[in-house]
C-alpha cells in the first residue's frame, strides 16, 4: 500500500475558488464596488472611482455622496440600509 | 539624515551606545535594567526602528544581533504582558464579523478629533500633528509584515486594502507621502521619526504595539483586529479633523489628507472587518480572541494618549 495512492486529490486552499463578487452589499452599510466603474448620480453628475474598491452611500446621509463617509453609523439602527 | 533619537535613561543610553559601536562583530549582552517606562519605550521604538528604516548613526547590520535582539525581546514580552493585563478580555457571545462595528460604537473613549473640530487652537493641532507623524508616516508598513503568516484568502483580502494604502502604483498617493506633504505644508518636518524626542510614553507605546503585532507571526490575529478597529475609527474622525483644519485656516494638504481618509476608510473599514478578519477567522476560528485584543488594544491606547494630550491642554476630556 501506497501513502500516495491513498491520499485525497488535493483541493483549492480554502476561500480561494469562485469568482469574486464586484459587488458586496454590507449589512446596515454602504455597497462595496471593486474596480473601475463611473456613477452617475441623481443629477446627472459622473463619478469616477479612483482606488481598487469603492464604497457606495446606501443610507443616503453621507456628505461625501456618492461615497461612503461612515455616516450610517450615527443613524438609529432602523434607518440604517 | 535619521539620527538615533534622545536616551531617557540608563537603557537607552547604553542601548544606543552599543547601537552606535556595533561593527559586524557580537556584542556583549546590554545588562541594564530601564529607569522608567519612557526610558524602556524609546529603547523598543529604536530596536523596532532597525527593521523598517534604520538609522544613519547605526550600521544595518546591527538589526539582527542577538545581544542587542534580546533587549527588544525583553521589552516586547514586558509590553505584550501590560497590554493583556489592561485587557477585558473577548467579548462573551459577539462574533467579529457581525457584531465588530456596535462593539466599537459601546467604546467611549475622548476624541481628540472632536476637540480639534471645535476647539483646539493652532498651537494644539500642531502638537498633535507632530506625535501623529510618528505613525502616520509608517502608516502600513507594520501590517505590510502581517502578510506572508496569513492563510491564502487573507492574504489577498489584505492586499486589497494595503494596495490603496501604498498609492494603488501611484507613488504620488501613497498615504505616508500625502501625510508627508500635509505636515510638511503646515511647517512641519517631514522625516521619519522628525518628532519622537518629544513623544510622551503613550504615542511610543502606540506605536511600539504596532510594529510588535506586525513582526510576531504569533500576534497576526492581534495585528489586523488592530487594523480593523483602527479603520473603523478613522472615517467620521478624519472629518472632524478636516473640519477643524479647516476652521483654522491650515494647508489645504493637511485637510486633503484628513478627506482623503474619510471616503478611504469608510471602504477600509468594511474590507478590515468583513474580508480581512473573515477570511484570516474562516481557516483559524481560534485567532477570534486575538483579534478582540488587538482592537481592544488600538483603542485603550488612542483613549490613554487623548486622555494625555488633553490633560496637557486643560481641556476636560
Amino acid at each position: 500500500m501506497s501513502a500516495l495512492r491513498d491520499t485525497q486529490p488535493e483541493e483549492l486552499p480554502p476561500g480561494t475558488a469562485g469568482e469574486q463578487p464586484a459587488v458586496v452589499l454590507c449589512p446596515g452599510g454602504p455597497m462595496l464596488l471593486r474596480g473601475h466603474h463611473v456613477i452617475e448620480d441623481e443629477d446627472g453628475t459622473r463619478h469616477e472611482t479612483v482606488r481598487p474598491v469603492s464604497a457606495v452611500c446606501r443610507c443616503g446621509k453621507s456628505a461625501s455622496k456618492p461615497w461612503c463617509d461612515g455616516t450610517h453609523k450615527l443613524l438609529p439602527r432602523k434607518l440604517r440600509p | 539624515m535619521t539620527m538615533l533619537p534622545k536616551p531617557r535613561g540608563e537603557l537607552s543610553a547604553a542601548f544606543f551606545e552599543a547601537l552606535r559601536s556595533w561593527d559586524d562583530g557580537p556584542v556583549t549582552a546590554v545588562d541594564v535594567a530601564p529607569e522608567s517606562a519612557e526610558d524602556a519605550a524609546i529603547t523598543l521604538w529604536a530596536s523596532h526602528e532597525l527593521s523598517y528604516r534604520g538609522f544613519d548613526d547605526v550600521d544595518d547590520g546591527a538589526e539582527w544581533e542577538p545581544a542587542l535582539l534580546a533587549v527588544r525581546r525583553e521589552l516586547e514580552r514586558e509590553l505584550e504582558s501590560r497590554l493583556r493585563q489592561r485587557w477585558p478580555g473577548a467579548p462573551q457571545g459577539r462574533d467579529v464579523v457581525e457584531h465588530f462595528f456596535d462593539w466599537v460604537a459601546e467604546q467611549d473613549g475622548p476624541s481628540l478629533a472632536r476637540h480639534v473640530q471645535t476647539t483646539a487652537t493652532t498651537e494644539q493641532v500642531l502638537d498633535l500633528l507632530r506625535m501623529r507623524s510618528v505613525y502616520h508616516l509608517k502608516e502600513a508598513d507594520p501590517t505590510a509584515w502581517v502578510v506572508p503568516r496569513l492563510p491564502m484568502a487573507a492574504q489577498a483580502a489584505l492586499m486589497e486594502l494595503q494596495f490603496d494604502e501604498y498609492g494603488n502604483g501611484d507613488p504620488a498617493r501613497l498615504h505616508t507621502g500625502l501625510f508627508a506633504r500635509g505636515i510638511a505644508a503646515c511647517g512641519l518636518r517631514p522625516e521619519q521619526g522628525a518628532y519622537v524626542d518629544e513623544a510622551p510614553l503613550e504615542v511610543l507605546e502606540q506605536n511600539n504595539t504596532l510594529s510588535m503585532f506586525g513582526l510576531h507571526r504569533r500576534l497576526r490575529g492581534a495585528a489586523l483586529g488592530h487594523l480593523a478597529a483602527f479603520e473603523a475609527t478613522s472615517s467620521l474622525p478624519s472629518r472632524r479633523m478636516a473640519q477643524g483644519l479647516e476652521r483654522l485656516g491650515m494647508a489645504p494638504e493637511m485637510i486633503a489628507y484628513y478627506t482623503e481618509h474619510v471616503e478611504a476608510d469608510a471602504v477600509h473599514e468594511q474590507l478590515a472587518v468583513r474580508t480581512i478578519c473573515g477570511s484570516l477567522l474562516a481557516e483559524e476560528p481560534e485567532q477570534a480572541p486575538e483579534i478582540w485584543f488587538g482592537a481592544f488594544t488600538c483603542l485603550d491606547l488612542e483613549d490613554r494618549l487623548a486622555h494625555r494630550l488633553l490633560e496637557v491642554w486643560e481641556v476636560a476630556a
